[in-house]
């Protein structure tokens, strides 16, 4: 029921209702490249959904069409059941919170990285909800003080997720965030984003190169190939693909 | 100073060549093409000057301001191609600045209203106006890509444009007023300023010299701020589009 087969947008009442992102045949291009082609699935509400494929996929595009950094070239997206078009865009990149894979720190404190969302609001973060940010990512209140450039990799992940929270987006958009990580790393914020899908209700959609990252962690999972959704569905279809490329892909033939 | 003083001047020119051909520091197509266009240019702005002083024409100082205009945007508007509508905006800013400058000093009695004063002081104000024009645009399109990380950050929370490109912005400004201002403290203790030295050598007061060299400072105080924080607001809105994204994005992101 998830997915790739459902060609006429809206045919399905219970398909609506469920999806938080929904697709029809969205492509995108550049004037040199087209990067994404003729998409057309949904993302379920509430749950955690893997995209994987090769690198140039297009899978970080997909997720700027969904954030509203870029617009498709032609189709269209609904976030929960409105069209992209219809949200203001500060409206838009609040709802759906993205995590960018460069987990990029303001100059200033971990605090003051927490506060941006806020101030770019005009408004301004109490002490107790820094701390409450910084613990639900599994960090100490004393972070709050440290300088955001002198952090490691892993914690500038934390802040930058935490940082994404304070919006307090339906839809979390997370590329590649534990692809620079080590095991126990990438295992805790695992652990700290199954916690806030249960938590929080908030539908997930991960972009992650380990394919047991998807199997373990994933409901559905969505593979993309040359721009191309080739296959969607609970997440045990990596372990026994139908699509060739999508076989090839999960022997780690191609990357 | 008669033309065969002048030509006798020309071993100054002699020099450099003789030793570039001994060195072979191949300098001396170049050498002979700046000596030629120097005389050439210099004494047509000359022969203009006079004939416009003693034609005593409003019409003709209009005009010459308008040349100035041109030539300073002309120069200028390569360095900012990257932005749209770059030359109306130099314009705009240059036709500002000089309309401001010599509305302060004319009303207020500062010089007196004639070719005379007019002519000169618009040259080095528009002058002026243009390096930093100059100045800006390199330093600002710098910045603008090698903060893109911050930028996409910045607007991926719900920022506005302007918000995204604050930092850049500002950086930009204060970069390229910085060197006006480092001149002015430095002024006077190694090198007299050309114009003071021109018209010592012409046999004016030094004091009067000074006072007139004074009052170009301060004159080029307010040309560079006002030319950087005119072209900047005017430059920024032009890298997004109205959906709040960042332009070059569309054409540059990669898969």
């Amino acid at each position: 029921m998830v997915g790739s087969g459902l060609n006429a947008k809206g045919s399905d009442s219970m398909m609506e209702d469920e999806a938080a992102i929904q697709f029809h045949e969205v492509s995108f291009a550049t004037k040199e490249l087209t990067i994404l082609e003729s998409i057309t699935g949904f993302f379920v509400r509430g749950e955690i959904t893997t995209l994987v494929g090769p690198s140039g996929a297009g899978k970080s595009t997909l997720f700027r069409l969904c954030n509203g950094l870029l617009s498709a070239s032609s189709g269209d997206i609904w976030i929960d059941g409105v069209m992209i078009g219809d949200y203001e865009p500060v409206q838009l990149r609040r709802e759906v919170g993205i995590v960018l894979q460069s987990a990029t720190m303001m100059t200033g404190t971990v605090r003051d990285n927490l506060e941006l969302p806020r101030a770019l609001q005009g408004e301004s973060l109490t002490d107790d909800e820094a701390e409450e940010y910084i613990e639900v990512v599994g960090l100490g209140k004393e972070f709050l003080t440290r300088n955001s450039h002198d952090l490691s990799g892993g914690q500038k992940q934390r802040v930058s997720i935490a940082r994404t929270l304070v919006n307090r987006p339906k839809i979390l958009l997370l590329d590649e965030i534990t692809s620079s990580l080590d095991r126990v790393s990438t295992q805790e914020i695992e652990e700290l984003i199954v916690h806030i899908n249960q938590c929080y209700k908030t539908t997930v959609i991960w972009i992650t190169h380990h394919l047991d990252q998807a199997l373990q962690i994933g409901a559905y999972t969505w593979v993309m190939i040359d721009g191309e959704l080739v296959e969607s569905g609970p997440s045990n279809l990596l372990r026994n693909p139908e699509n060739e490329d999508v076989r090839r892909f999960v022997k780690g033939e191609v990357e | 100073m008669s033309f065969l003083t002048l030509m006798i001047a020309l071993v100054f020119v002699a020099i450099p060549l003789v030793l570039s051909k001994t060195l072979h520091l191949g300098l001396e197509r170049d050498t002979i093409v700046a000596t030629v266009r120097s005389i050439v240019q210099l004494l047509a702005v000359g022969y203009l000057l006079q004939f416009v002083f003693d034609s005593e024409s409003i019409l003709y100082i209009v005009l010459m301001i308008v040349l100035m205009i041109g030539a300073a945007t002309e120069n200028a508007r390569k360095k900012g191609s990257s932005i749209p509508g770059i030359t109306w905006k130099l314009v705009v800013t240059f036709l500002f600045v000089q309309v401001l400058t010599q509305g302060i000093l004319l009303s207020l009695n500062i010089i007196p209203a004639t070719a005379q004063y007019i002519i000169p002081i618009s040259g080095m104000v528009i002058g002026n106006s243009m390096v930093l024009g100059i100045l800006f645009l390199n330093r600002f399109t710098a910045e603008v890509g090698s903060r893109h990380d911050e930028t996409e950050l910045i607007l991926s929370l719900g920022g506005t444009p302007k918000q995204a490109v604050h930092r850049p912005l500002v950086t930009s400004i204060k970069a390229s007023i910085i060197p006006t201002i480092e001149a002015q403290k430095t002024i006077g203790l190694v090198q007299l300023p050309g114009m003071m030295s021109g018209q010592i050598i012409a046999g004016a007061d030094p004091v009067q010299a000074v006072m007139f060299q004074l009052l170009i400072l301060f004159l080029l105080l307010t040309t560079a701020v006002i030319t950087s924080i005119m072209l900047g607001y005017f430059s920024y809105p032009t890298l997004f589009n109205d959906r709040m994204q960042f332009i070059k994005e569309q054409s540059n992101r990669e898969a």
